[in-house]
């Protein structure tokens, strides 16, 4: 793949070590992601994918380690968070520093196809449509690599698949990198290029494959614990 | 329509119990001496130096109080450290009745201008206070974050989201702190004025003159009402963006 001929990562993490309190959650992790490329974190709840994301994103700090991150960092929740006393335009512009990020602004909202919303205000936009508007403020300063935290968890099940081919199209088109936290396979499939899997206390990565190889709906399934075929074995043993 | 029932009811009888003679003039006058004496007082230009005077006293406090409580509920809903240090003494001080201070004020400030303001500045702090330390306290930390995301600055962090958000808390503490500097001004001007609504209604008790009480009432009502509205459209016009059920 041509991304992975690139030369520096667009973020390089080392040793990471976090606590809160006496709860170990990172104890010399080690992760790199390349420019361009789309990982997906998945694991159970707490597990520390989250935290993993707001250190790399400057939002909790590490009590150990390295993070080292290559250009612009975007990055989306799993609430849309707009400013609720600016509109959509403004709510976009809001990341903007210099007059090209501000004429990027109609460009990212008709990107995310909110561009006739421009004027509205958050409290006038569905959940779905401001998520689009987020994932725009995002990418006002051209991000290399954006940071996605659940960011379809709070969406209902068609908002969740047009959003995530949004996403898609966005990624590819920008040629940005991403990092996915998610819970769902199949987001992580639909989106990323690498699949790692987060387990245990600290945690640790237990499973990374490539999509399309060996990161498999049954071995990612396989990696967080969950046996597939569970239910269909014991109804078999009942009948 | 349904608001207008109870109003000209009570006009209708305020009007009809006046003008047969089963209240007295010097119990109750009916509304047209009410009428006649707003006009003489208006002639004369008396109406407009008590108006005006209990408009600048009512400003002047609330001014002062604004400020105050600006300051101190940015300083205390900012900081932890500042909050252990001064919210208890506050919160003691504003358990205290707030006329309770009158003999203390007038003690030391003596009868002036300077005491009456005092006083409304008093009634008017609390509540713009408590309402900008909730508000700052009630930011969503969540929004705080994505600018802290975006490499904001702490100056920028307040000016662009702490700001914004404590706005409307900010504003409803005024509405009701506006509110309440009406309430003293009347507390003031029965103590010690020779001006001023709260004089016109002294005035009038001492001369039996009903006609003059009314109209200070009135015009304490109209004043009232006429603040608490614009301070409403004020709301509206700058944190209309609220996703909330208008007040």
């Amino acid at each position: 793949m041509s991304r992975q001929a690139a030369t520096t990562e667009a973020a390089r993490i080392r040793r990471l070590r976090k606590a809160f309190g006496t709860h170990l959650v990172f104890d010399g992790l080690d992760l790199d992601v390349a420019r361009g490329e789309r990982v997906a974190i998945l694991g159970a709840s707490g597990c520390g994918k989250s935290t993993l994301l707001r250190c790399i994103a400057g939002l909790e700090r590490p009590d150990d380690g390295t993070i080292v991150t290559a250009g612009e960092i975007g990055i989306i929740f799993q609430e849309p968070r707009l400013f609720p006393w600016l509109n959509v335009k403004r709510n976009v512009a809001f990341a903007a520093r210099t007059d090209a990020e501000r004429a990027r602004v109609d460009n990212v909202l008709a990107m995310v196809g909110m561009l006739h919303a421009a004027d509205r205000l958050p409290k006038a936009l569905s959940g779905g449509m401001a998520q689009r508007v987020a994932l725009a403020r995002s990418l006002v300063r051209d991000p290399a690599l954006l940071l996605l935290d659940e960011p379809f968890a709070a969406l209902d099940a068609l908002r969740r698949i047009e959003l995530r081919v949004a996403v898609r199209e966005i990624l590819e088109f920008t040629r940005a990198g991403a990092i996915l936290v998610t819970h769902d396979v199949d987001d992580a499939l639909a989106l990323a290029d690498r699949v790692i899997v987060l387990a245990g206390s600290p945690a640790e990565i237990v499973f990374s494959g490539t999509v399309g190889e060996t990161a498999t709906r049954t071995a990612i399934l396989a990696a967080l614990g969950v046996n597939e075929h569970g239910l269909h074995g014991r109804r078999a043993t009942a009948s | 329509m349904g608001r207008f029932v109870l109003p000209l009811g009570l006009f209708v009888l305020w009007w009809a119990s006046t003008a047969s003679g089963a209240v007295k003039s010097y119990q109750l006058a009916g509304p047209r001496d009410v009428l006649r004496e707003l006009g003489d007082l208006a002639q004369s230009g008396a109406l407009w130096h008590d108006l005006g005077a209990s408009i600048e006293r009512v400003a002047c406090g609330f001014a002062i109080a604004f400020a105050l409580a600006l300051v101190l509920g940015s300083v205390v809903g900012g900081s932890r450290r500042a909050e252990r240090a001064l919210d208890p003494t506050l919160q003691a001080v504003r358990a205290v009745p707030s006329l309770a201070w009158v003999p203390l004020i007038l003690l030391w400030l003596g009868i002036g201008e300077t005491a009456k303001i005092t006083l409304v500045a008093i009634g008017a702090f609390f509540p713009i206070y408590v309402a900008l330390v909730a508000g700052i306290r009630g930011v969503d930390r969540k929004l705080v974050e994505v600018g802290t995301s975006f490499g904001l600055s702490r100056v920028a962090l307040v000016s662009r989201v702490l700001v914004p958000a404590t706005l409307p808390q900010l504003l409803v503490g005024a509405r009701i702190g506006l509110t309440q500097a009406w309430l003293f001004v009347v507390a003031a001007e029965l103590l010690a004025a020779t001006s001023g609504l709260g004089f016109l209604l002294t005035d009038g008790q001492q001369t039996a003159r009903t006609d003059e009480i009314l109209v200070a009432i009135l015009l304490f009502a109209a004043c009232g009402k006429l603040s608490e509205s614009g301070m409403r459209v004020l709301e509206r016009r700058l944190v209309g963006w609220t996703d909330t059920v208008p007040a």
